[in-house]
């Protein structure tokens, strides 16, 4: 379903990507570990289209899409969703507006009829019931004034609203404890289907305790120097990153 | 307003018999003749057959205009007015009416149909000639009944000097006094209509009063005057403007507006303004010169401005509040969104004199284009004001690089026991914030909407449920094609 081929990119001149090389089937969870500065978040962004990137060479297809092309919204009405490593505040802005306002956009690009405040409710209560999140959260402005743990169940929440196809949480570990950890790695569990992809961007293998990759790829200099199964990881975690770090010099 | 053709029509259902109220005033009036002088003044007010202290009340507003020069101390650049190049009683019509909606400007329509304007009510606000004004004189009569029964006197300033000049005579002027500024003075002279509001005492108005259900409000924008008492114990909310643009071919608008509170009493004045503001360099617009003042006369009394600007292509509107009354509060809740060419100077004075007065000033000041918005407040704590308080906030946004935000408080305290508080932050809309939106799926015009409205919530807030609804879509529709 997703489809990185040779991809290269640059911020402000300087090469960041250098020729990425990346498959993800449905259902298939990948992790991509990698040390500071290697370009793990670079990707993500790129991926889901955060300006300030200039794509050099290559392309992503999404479902056949070139999605390079699309607008932000545009792609994640096509089905990609981003987890944020710092999630933004909106003050004066509640929980609930800003979800309903983002599932009917969404619903709006595919086509379907939006709803009214009464089936999104259902919806809300729904899906804080199957996360087990308090609806006090649902009646603060966006992020503001939340706690690390909490920002990164909101986008959790966001992401069971929005039913992505493919979910690219990028360091949402970061910053947590390990009770905020396992909360949000049941979360990411819960939301995994044979139809929707998981891909994990992260600097430490302690989330991967959590949500186990089928994949897991090494990230180095803009390039991914190797490829494995969850091992792989645990490998890392022992070894650290330096050897690949000169692999790809 | 969208209510409003809905009722006009249930009004129409009910009352068969609509114009059995003669009291429709004739549209085809005689014009005067193009230009100032006095006999133009006299010309209005043997019109209106006025009283004769109510001319020579005009009259030496009129001398008074002369000898006035105009106030230049606010950050807004514009030609200077020729006086003589307008008209200032019923100017004869210089253009045709559209006969329909097929001759509006289509970019009207779009923004009507975005802010879900039925289409009967858009006729009427883009000056389609249909009996706009017989409509609204039926829904009127409807809503006076149900107000008589309450003793409540809702009606244009025009019949209010004719039914009830003891009330006009004793407060018209007594809060803004003729000379007060030159355009205020120019009003004073010249106003040809505007509302008129009494609330008996230990009265709460059962209804929101807006303008719009009173007769004829359409034709009276120019030079419009509101005088409103609320006597002891009494309470009334009112609503002014519309959410839609307004057709108007007068460009410079120079309002008064008078509020009297007695002991206990409460007004609520809430404010939509959206007039044209001219095109993208601001060519055409609406001079909005504006003078809006209340006076907390009574004890424990309380009054509460709400006003959210979005149009004309100068802004110049500072309602204050007079605390005169001992325990009085004034509030003062302010959006004042520019863009393009707009230049916004707008604010508030609080003018403490009585024993632990308090007033608190929220102002969101959101810029884009081109724009320059200014946020100009007084604070005066006089000496017997022992114990008042003040909280002021103001917040600018800017969206874009090339607009301007500016804030300039003045605060004067002349008496030791009193505590002002006063905060500003200026900030810029964030490309983090944009993207969070975008990255949901939320389009880059309507994120930047959601955030602004986030930005002015608080504000928004104090608005009356139907009108904040319509001002939030307002909100975005005027910030279209700020980004990008």
């Amino acid at each position: 379903m997703l489809e990185i081929k040779n991809l290269h990119a640059d911020v402000e001149g300087k090469a960041i990507l250098r020729g990425i090389n990346l498959t993800i089937q449905p259902g298939e969870v990948h992790a991509i570990m990698g040390p500071n500065g290697s370009g793990k978040s670079t990707l993500a962004h790129v991926i889901s289209g955060r300006d300030g990137y200039d794509v050099t060479e290559g392309e992503v297809l999404y479902h056949g899409k070139n999605i390079l092309e699309m607008e932000p919204e545009e792609r994640a009405g096509e089905g990609v969703f981003l987890a944020f490593q710092y999630p933004v505040e909106i003050p004066g802005v509640t929980n609930t507006t800003f979800m309903k306002e983002a599932l009917n956009s969404i619903r709006k690009y595919r086509g379907e009829d939006e709803l009214d405040a009464m089936q999104f409710m259902k919806v809300i209560r729904e899906k804080t019931k199957q996360l087990g999140v308090s609806n006090d959260m649902l009646k603060r402005a966006v992020n503001v004034g939340f706690s690390g743990g909490e920002k990164k169940r909101n986008d959790i929440l966001q992401m069971a609203i929005l039913e992505p196809s493919l979910a690219i949480l990028d360091e949402t570990d970061s910053g947590l404890d390990i009770d905020a950890l396992k909360t949000v790695a049941d979360g990411v569990n819960l939301l995994r289907s044979p139809e929707n992809a998981t891909l994990v961007i992260t600097h430490y293998q302690r989330l991967l305790d959590y949500i186990v990759p089928d994949f897991v790829h090494v990230l180095a200099k803009g390039r991914i120097v190797k490829s494995g199964d969850k091992t792989l990881a645990q490998e890392l975690e022992k070894k650290g990153y330096a050897e690949f770090t000169d692999q790809a010099a | 307003m969208a209510a409003t053709v809905e009722t006009v029509d249930q009004v129409r259902a009910l009352a068969d018999d609509k114009y059995k109220y003669g009291f429709v005033t004739d549209i085809e009036a005689d014009t005067a003749p193009k230009g100032l002088d006095e006999s133009t003044v006299r010309f209005i007010s043997a019109k209106k057959e006025e009283p004769e202290w109510l001319l020579e009340w005009r009259l030496k507003a009129y001398r008074q205009w002369l000898t006035m020069p105009e106030p230049e101390w606010a950050k807004v650049d514009f030609p200077a007015i020729d006086y003589q190049d307008a008209y200032y009683f019923s100017a004869p019509k210089t253009t045709e009416a559209p006969k329909s909606l097929d001759e509006v400007d289509p970019e009207l329509l779009r923004t009507y149909e975005k802010l879900g304007i039925p289409l009967r009510e858009q006729e009427m606000l883009a000056g389609v000639a249909v009996d706009a004004v017989f409509d609204s004189v039926s829904v009127a009569t409807t809503f006076r009944h149900k107000l008589a029964e309450k003793g409540v006197i809702f009606c244009s300033i025009s019949e209010a000097i004719k039914d009830y000049p003891d009330l006009v005579k004793k407060y018209l002027g007594s809060v803004v006094p003729y000379g007060d500024n030159k355009h205020a003075c120019l009003n004073s002279a010249v106003f040809t209509d505007g509302s008129f509001v009494y609330i008996p005492k230990g009265v709460r108005c059962p209804m929101e009063l807006s303008t719009y259900f009173r007769i004829n409000a359409a034709n009276t924008g120019q030079f419009e005057r509101t005088l409103i008492i609320a006597d002891e114990g009494s309470y009334v909310s009112y609503l002014e403007g519309c959410t839609a643009p307004m057709r108007d071919e007068n460009q410079l608008h120079a309002a008064v507006v008078e509020l009297i509170v007695l002991d206990d009493a409460e007004i609520k004045y809430s404010t939509v303004q959206n007039w044209y503001p001219g095109d993208e360099n601001g060519v055409g617009g609406i001079y909005n010169f504006v003078t809006k003042r209340g006076a907390c006369r009574g004890k424990n009394s309380k009054i509460s401005w709400t006003q959210v600007e979005t149009g004309s292509a100068v802004t110049w509107k500072y309602p204050s509040c007079i605390l005169q009354g001992d325990n009085s509060v004034g509030e003062f809740y302010s959006i004042a969104i520019t863009n393009n060419m707009q230049q916004a100077d707008t604010g508030t004075k609080m003018i403490h004199l009585g024993k632990n007065t308090t007033s608190r000033i929220i102002a969101k000041g959101i810029s884009a284009g081109k724009s320059q918005s200014t946020y100009r407040g007084l604070v005066r704590m006089g000496a017997k004001a022992k114990g008042a308080r003040n909280y002021t906030q103001c917040d600018s946004l800017l969206i874009g690089d090339k607009c301007g935000a500016h804030t300039v408080p003045y605060i004067e305290s002349r008496n030791s026991s009193a505590q002002i508080e006063h905060e500003a932050t200026t900030s810029k809309i964030s490309e983090d914030q944009l993207f969070y939106c975008r990255q949901r799926g939320i389009g880059e015009e309507d994120a930047v909407a959601l955030v602004v409205n986030g930005f002015c919530r608080e504000v928004l807030q104090q608005l009356p449920m139907e009108f904040a609804v319509e001002a939030q879509k307002l909100v975005g529709i005027s910030l279209e094609g700020s980004v990008g």
